[in-house]
C-alpha cells in the first residue's frame, strides 16, 4: 500500500482467436495511475476500452504484458482463478454502466457483503457500509432494495460498494451512461472526491465529454492502441478554466 | 450475512409455493410408507390379538389368512387333550357384504371361542366384551356402527355391545366379533327357500335309489334338518388356535401333532410370516416401488427447481465472482437454498400428512424410523439437487456481470 502507483501496466496485449480469425483487441497498452489520480479513458465503441478494464481488473488475463496493482505484480504469467479473485476482492473496486447491484440485497447489504468477503466481522462490515452510504449521500436509503432506488442512487451505492474494501484501484466502465447529464456529472465528481479523499486510483471509461474537466489525466484508445489524449486534455483544461 | 436466506426473502412467494409443492410430494412418499406400515399392522392385528401360540389348520394349507381352511369342530377337543396345551379354541374368519342404511357394509366376521374368549383382549374403545353366547357383537368403529345399534345378519339380529379401533382384516375391512357359533350361523345362513329346495332335491335323490325305496326312514330323514343327517358334516371352522402352558416349547407340541394326517400346525410367528409373505408381500413390493419412484421424482423436481432458481441468479452470481466472492460462498448459496427447501418441504409434508392421513379410509401408520430414514433421504436429495445448480454457477464468468 506504500507504493505511490495505484496501477502500472506495461505492454498489455490481448489477442482473441488465432490464425485468420485473430483479433488484436489491445496493443502494447501501458498506463500509470498514481494514488488519488482520476483517469478518463475515451474512445469509440470497439476500441478496446472494456478489454483493457477486464485485463486490468484481473477478469480476463492479457495475452502479453504485466499488470501491477498497488505495487504488486499481478499478471506476469498464469495465476489461479482463486488468487485473482482474492486479489480482486481485496484491492479492486468495480463500477459499471448498468447498476450492478445484487437484486436480493438491500443497499447497505450490497456494500456490507464486500466487507464480509474480505473477512471483516459482520457488524464491522455493516458499520463501514453505513458510513460509506452516508458519505455518498444515500444513507437514508440504506435499507431500500435496489429496485426502490433511482438510477443515481443506485450508482452511488455501487460506488460505495467499490470503496468498501478500501481498494487501491477503482475501475468504472461508462458509469454515467444511464444517467442524465446533471446526475452523470455528480457521479464523475464523486469519483474525483473519492480518489482524492481515499488515495484511490480511478480509471473511468466514458463517452461523456461534458465532464472531462473532472479528470486529472485523459487517455484515448483506438484500435487497441492507448495514448494520452492531448486534444481532449486541452479541452478539459479549458473547461476547468 | 447469509446470502441464501437473503435470496429466499427476496423471492419469498415463489420459494414458499415451490416448497409447499415439494412438501406435498414428500408427504406422498411419507404416506406410501405409512400405507405399507398400516397394511402390515392391520394384517397382524388379528393374529396378535387372539394370542395364539399354535395355529392348527387344514392339512397342507397355509391357514385362514392365505386360503380356505376347513376343519371339523371336534378338532378343538382333540387339540385340547395334547400335552402342553392349556386351551384350544375355534377360529372362524370370513368376509361378508350386506346393505345397511342403504349403503353397502363390508365386514370381516371373526368368531370368538365362547365361553373362553369373550373379547376381553380386543382393543375396546367403548362398551364391553360379549356377555352372552348369541346375538351380541363387537364392531370396529370403521364400520360406522354405534353402541346399541342393531344389525340383522342372516335370520338373526345382533346388538353392538362394544367398539374397537383399528381392528381390521388384511383387506382393510373392519372386523366384527361374534361368538364362533353366531359367526358360523352368519357364514352358512341360507334362505328358507334354498333349504326347502335342497331338501326336495335330497328327497328326489333318495327316491331314485334302492336304499331310499327300501328304507322309508331315510326318506323322512332326507326331508328333515341337515344336522340330523349323519352323512352331512356340521359347518366347518377355519382353524383351531391353541395356547400353551408357560415354558412349553411350541416345537415339541408341533412334533407331537405332526403325525396327524389331517392338520398342519404353525407357531404364532410362522403364521405371521406366512401372512406377510403371502397376501401382504405383493402390496408391500408395489408400495416400495412407488416410494422409490416418488423419491426419484422428488429428487429430479428439486434439482430442476434449484437449477431454475440458479439460472435466475446467474447475473448476481457473476457479480459476486466479479467482486471476488470465493467459490465456496457461491456454492454455499445454492447448497444452503437446496437444504433449506428440503428441510422446510419435509416439515410441510409432515405437518400436512399428520393432519391428512387420519382421514384416509385405510390406516396410514408413519413410524419414527421411516420418518428418520426419509429425513436422511431428503438431505441427500437436497445435496444432489444442488449439484446441477452449482455446476451451472461455476461455469458463469465474472465478466457476464458487465455485459
Amino acid at each position: 500500500m506504500d507504493d505511490p502507483l495505484a496501477l502500472e501496466t506495461s505492454g498489455l496485449t490481448k489477442v482473441y482467436g488465432s490464425g485468420h480469425t485473430e483479433v488484436v483487441a489491445l496493443r502494447d497498452a501501458s498506463m500509470r495511475v498514481r494514488r488519488g489520480e482520476v483517469v478518463a479513458l475515451l474512445g469509440p465503441s470497439g476500441a478496446g476500452k472494456s478489454t483493457f478494464l477486464l485485463c486490468v481488473g484481473l477478469i480476463n488475463p492479457p495475452t502479453r504484458g504485466t499488470v501491477t496493482i498497488g505495487g504488486k505484480l499481478m499478471q506476469d504469467g498464469p495465476r489461479s482463478l482463486g488468487d485473482l479473485r482474492r486479489f480482486r476482492r481485496e484491492r479492486i473496486g468495480f463500477v459499471f454502466q448498468k447498476s450492478n447491484l445484487i437484486p436480493f440485497l438491500s443497499a447497505i447489504e450490497n456494500v456490507q457483503v464486500v466487507g464480509e468477503l474480505i473477512g471483516r466481522p459482520s457488524s464491522v462490515a455493516r458499520r463501514r457500509a453505513k458510513e460509506l452510504l452516508d458519505a455518498l449521500g444515500v444513507g437514508r436509503r440504506a435499507f431500500n432494495m435496489p429496485t426502490q432506488l433511482s438510477g443515481g442512487e443506485q450508482q452511488r451505492v455501487t460506488v460505495a460498494r467499490a470503496l468498501a474494501n478500501q481498494p487501491s484501484l477503482i475501475l468504472a466502465d461508462e458509469p454515467t451512461a444511464a444517467l442524465d447529464s446533471v446526475r452523470g456529472r455528480q457521479v464523475m465528481e464523486l469519483f474525483r472526491d473519492v480518489a482524492h479523499r481515499h488515495g484511490t486510483g480511478v480509471i473511468v471509461v466514458t463517452h461523456d465529454h461534458r465532464a472531462l474537466d473532472v479528470f486529472d489525466t485523459i487517455y484515448e484508445m483506438e484500435d487497441g492502441l492507448l495514448k494520452p489524449a492531448a486534444s481532449a486534455a486541452a479541452k478539459a483544461t479549458a473547461a476547468r478554466a | 450475512m447469509n446470502l441464501a436466506v437473503r435470496d429466499i426473502r427476496h423471492s419469498l412467494g415463489r420459494f414458499v409455493l415451490t416448497t409447499i409443492g415439494v412438501g406435498m410430494l414428500l408427504m406422498v412418499v411419507m404416506g406410501m410408507g405409512g400405507i405399507y406400515r398400516g397394511l402390515v399392522d392391520d394384517a397382524l392385528v388379528v393374529t396378535r390379538g387372539v394370542g395364539a401360540d399354535l395355529w392348527v389348520v387344514q392339512r397342507d394349507t397355509r391357514g385362514p389368512f392365505a386360503e380356505v381352511s376347513r376343519l371339523p369342530r371336534s378338532l378343538v377337543d382333540r387339540i385340547a387333550a395334547v400335552p402342553g396345551v392349556t386351551d384350544a379354541r375355534e377360529f372362524v374368519l370370513h368376509t361378508i357384504q350386506r346393505e345397511h342404511r342403504g349403503k353397502p357394509l363390508r365386514m370381516g366376521v371373526l368368531g370368538l371361542g365362547w365361553p373362553t374368549d369373550k373379547g376381553e383382549g380386543l382393543p375396546l374403545i367403548a362398551g364391553r366384551p360379549l356377555a352372552q353366547n348369541h346375538f351380541e357383537m363387537i364392531a370396529d368403529e370403521s364400520l360406522g356402527l354405534g353402541l346399541g345399534e342393531r344389525l340383522r345378519l342372516g335370520k338373526d339380529t345382533y346388538t353392538v355391545v362394544g367398539l374397537t379401533r383399528w381392528l381390521v382384516a388384511s383387506g382393510g375391512d373392519g372386523i366384527a366379533c361374534f361368538t364362533s357359533r353366531d359367526a358360523q350361523a352368519i357364514q352358512f345362513h341360507e334362505p328358507g327357500e334354498s333349504i326347502r329346495l335342497e331338501r326336495q332335491a335330497r328327497r328326489a335323490r333318495a327316491d331314485e335309489i334302492d336304499f331310499g325305496r327300501t328304507q322309508p326312514g331315510v326318506l323322512d330323514r332326507a326331508s328333515g334338518p341337515a344336522q340330523s343327517l349323519a352323512a352331512l358334516p356340521s359347518p366347518a371352522i377355519s382353524a383351531v388356535i391353541a395356547r400353551l402352558m408357560p415354558g412349553t416349547d411350541p416345537a415339541s407340541v408341533q412334533r407331537s401333532m405332526s403325525g396327524w394326517s389331517d392338520v398342519t400346525t404353525y407357531t404364532g410367528p410362522q403364521q405371521e410370516e406366512l401372512l406377510l409373505k403371502g397376501s401382504v408381500d405383493r402390496a408391500r413390493r408395489q408400495i416400495l416401488l412407488f416410494r422409490v419412484l416418488l423419491t426419484i421424482i422428488s429428487a429430479v423436481i428439486m434439482a430442476l427447481i434449484i437449477y431454475t432458481l440458479t439460472l435466475d441468479k446467474l447475473h448476481p452470481i457473476a457479480l459476486l465472482k466479479l467482486i471476488g466472492a470465493p467459490t465456496h460462498v457461491i456454492a454455499g448459496l445454492i447448497l444452503q437454498q437446496s437444504l433449506i427447501m428440503g428441510v422446510l418441504a419435509y416439515g410441510v409434508g409432515y405437518l400436512i400428512g399428520t393432519r391428512l392421513f387420519p382421514l384416509f379410509p385405510r390406516r396410514v401408520l408413519v413410524s419414527n424410523d421411516d420418518l428418520l430414514r426419509l429425513a436422511g433421504i431428503v438431505l441427500v436429495i437436497s445435496v444432489l439437487a444442488s449439484l446441477l445448480g452449482i455446476w451451472k454457477a461455476m461455469r458463469v464468468a465474472p465478466n457476464e456481470a458487465i455485459g
